[in-house]
């Protein structure tokens, strides 16, 4: 009896979470589609998540097409296809690895972030000072990330994606010798819009989760020091699972 | 003014206040005492609706607080100014964005307007200097007249001072207390000091309250609560280790 208790206890806690932050997104998607919205801190964060995470972009980016370039040459060239190597590191990247990726390393350079700042926030009762001024602190500090962050990820994935690109066509072009026009060329046969598309509402739904999920948790942080890392480990490990769980379901469902 | 009635409150199945009862009327300065942890700041925070009563009712000029949503709740936080303990400051702004925050985004003025009364403002708090530097870069003294600048920035009726002098030197605590002295002169707003050091607070105060065991134990003036006969009131006010007061309970 005490286990069908406990079982009963723990799905309740768990469907009272899954509706809080059902809540939450769905607050501050009313806030975002409702006046004022406020242009100068969505461009803050813009610059924060966006510009500010570049360089590692540009480094994971630059490194996962290079050992896309190797693995792939090397696997190509026992079907004696290593023509095919440009399509291949494009589609992966494209589809899957850009959009993934970028969002994983979002997560923990900027979304960890979030949630340090808004939390320090909350218990500091800065977001308290807010309310007391009434204003809305949806506004303020969860919509400009979800905008800035929808905004921003597709534009690093696109990043991603071309210096990937580049990187597996040292690698595989001039390293390993395939030609030029035979790398990008079969690319541009094989790379159709519908893949870029699909990188792309990828990116976006993963700026929206890390926004939304690391926001979440820095709002409802514990309290002290200890509460804010709590929130920021459980952020990131729980952005970053459900950015794999939502990538799977958008490959499965929509694609 | 502020009327609580009969409010009780617990947190994960703990019970702080268990029927707090209390009166502000209009223009006064009520000074709010009782040992740390009995539940003064959560008072404060019914008062403005940042916490919920679990019974009872707080009632704002006649309004029920629990009957406000929305607008209404805006309208009315807007009416009040709040001295928080640790200054809540926006730790990305300045001091003088920190003081011109409320101004900037809930009144239509002009950005000179702004500068002008935020100036106006950190000059009444011995601030003029200090308002390009950002919260981590002044002293506990400063951080506390500038959230003092900001709670008064936009001239409200009614101010709420949570430990407006722990953790200050006597001399700056001297001046944060004469500052809320002379401008409650200039200003006339109704106002609440929760505070646990009674010497400094007693003279400002026009009446004095103390919470005990989740209750308010006493209220009166000052003189009043300095010549009270209740053993917990005496014993909190000498300060002495001796007394029904237990360590357990502080």
């Amino acid at each position: 009896m005490a286990s069908v208790r406990k079982l009963g206890e723990t799905t309740l806690w768990g469907l009272q979470r899954i509706g809080r932050m059902g809540l939450f997104l769905a607050n501050a998607i009313l806030c975002a589609a409702t006046p004022p919205l406020k242009i100068s801190w969505i461009i803050k964060q813009i610059w924060f998540i966006g510009f500010q995470s570049t360089l590692v972009i540009l480094l994971t980016g630059a490194f996962s097409g290079m050992v896309l370039g190797l693995q792939g040459f090397y696997t190509l060239n026992r079907f004696g296809s290593t023509a095919l190597l440009g399509p291949m590191v494009a589609l992966s990247l494209i589809k899957e690895l850009g959009p993934v990726l970028t969002g994983l390393m979002v997560t923990g350079r900027a979304g960890s972030a979030m949630t340090a700042e808004i939390g320090i926030m909350r218990i500091s009762e800065q977001i308290d000072a807010m309310e007391l001024m009434g204003l809305n602190p949806f506004r303020y500090l969860v919509v400009p990330k979800l905008i800035a962050a929808m905004i921003a990820l597709p534009l690093l994935t696109a990043i991603f994606d071309v210096v990937g690109i580049f990187g597996g066509y040292f690698v595989g072009g001039k390293l390993l010798g395939v030609g030029e026009g035979t790398y990008f060329g079969e690319m541009s046969n094989y790379v159709r819009l519908e893949d870029v598309l699909e990188g792309l509402y990828k990116s976006l739904s993963f700026g929206a989760l890390i926004a939304w999920i690391c926001s979440y948790k820095g709002y409802h942080a514990g309290f002290g020091a200890e509460g804010v890392s709590k929130a920021t480990t459980q952020a990131v490990v729980l952005s970053s699972v459900l950015i794999l769980f939502w990538d799977y379901i958008m490959t499965s469902l929509l694609f | 003014m502020i009327r609580m009635e009969e409010i009780h409150k617990s947190f994960n199945g703990f019970p702080v206040l268990k029927g707090v009862s209390l009166e502000v009327k209009k223009g006064e300065i009520l000074t709010l005492i009782g040992g740390s942890g009995h539940g003064k700041s959560v008072i404060l925070k019914h008062i403005v609706g940042l916490i919920k009563p679990d019974r009872g009712r707080i009632l704002i000029d006649g309004m029920d607080l629990s009957q406000l949503k929305g607008n209404q709740l805006e309208a009315l936080r807007s009416r009040f100014g709040y001295l928080f303990q640790g200054g809540a400051l926006f730790s990305s702004l300045t001091v003088f964005d920190n003081v011109a925050f409320p101004l900037r985004e809930k009144t239509k003025r002009t950005e000179e307007e702004i500068r002008v009364k935020v100036l106006h403002q950190l000059e009444e708090v011995g601030l003029s200097d200090a308002g390009h530097k950002f919260p981590a870069e002044i002293s506990g003294g400063m951080l506390k007249r500038t959230a003092f600048a900001r709670a008064l920035v936009t001239k409200p009726e009614i101010i709420l001072f949570d430990e407006p002098t722990t953790g200050l030197d006597p001399v700056i605590a001297h001046t944060i207390l004469d500052l809320i002295q002379s401008i409650h002169a200039n200003l006339s707003f109704t106002g609440i000091i929760v505070t646990h050091e009674l010497g400094r607070v007693f003279p400002i105060a026009h009446r004095v309250a103390m919470l005990y065991e989740g209750r308010i134990l006493a209220a009166g003036s000052p003189e009043e609560i300095l010549s009270s006969g209740d053993p917990i009131v005496r014993q909190f006010i000498s300060g002495s280790g001796e007394g029904p007061i237990q360590f357990s309970e502080r």
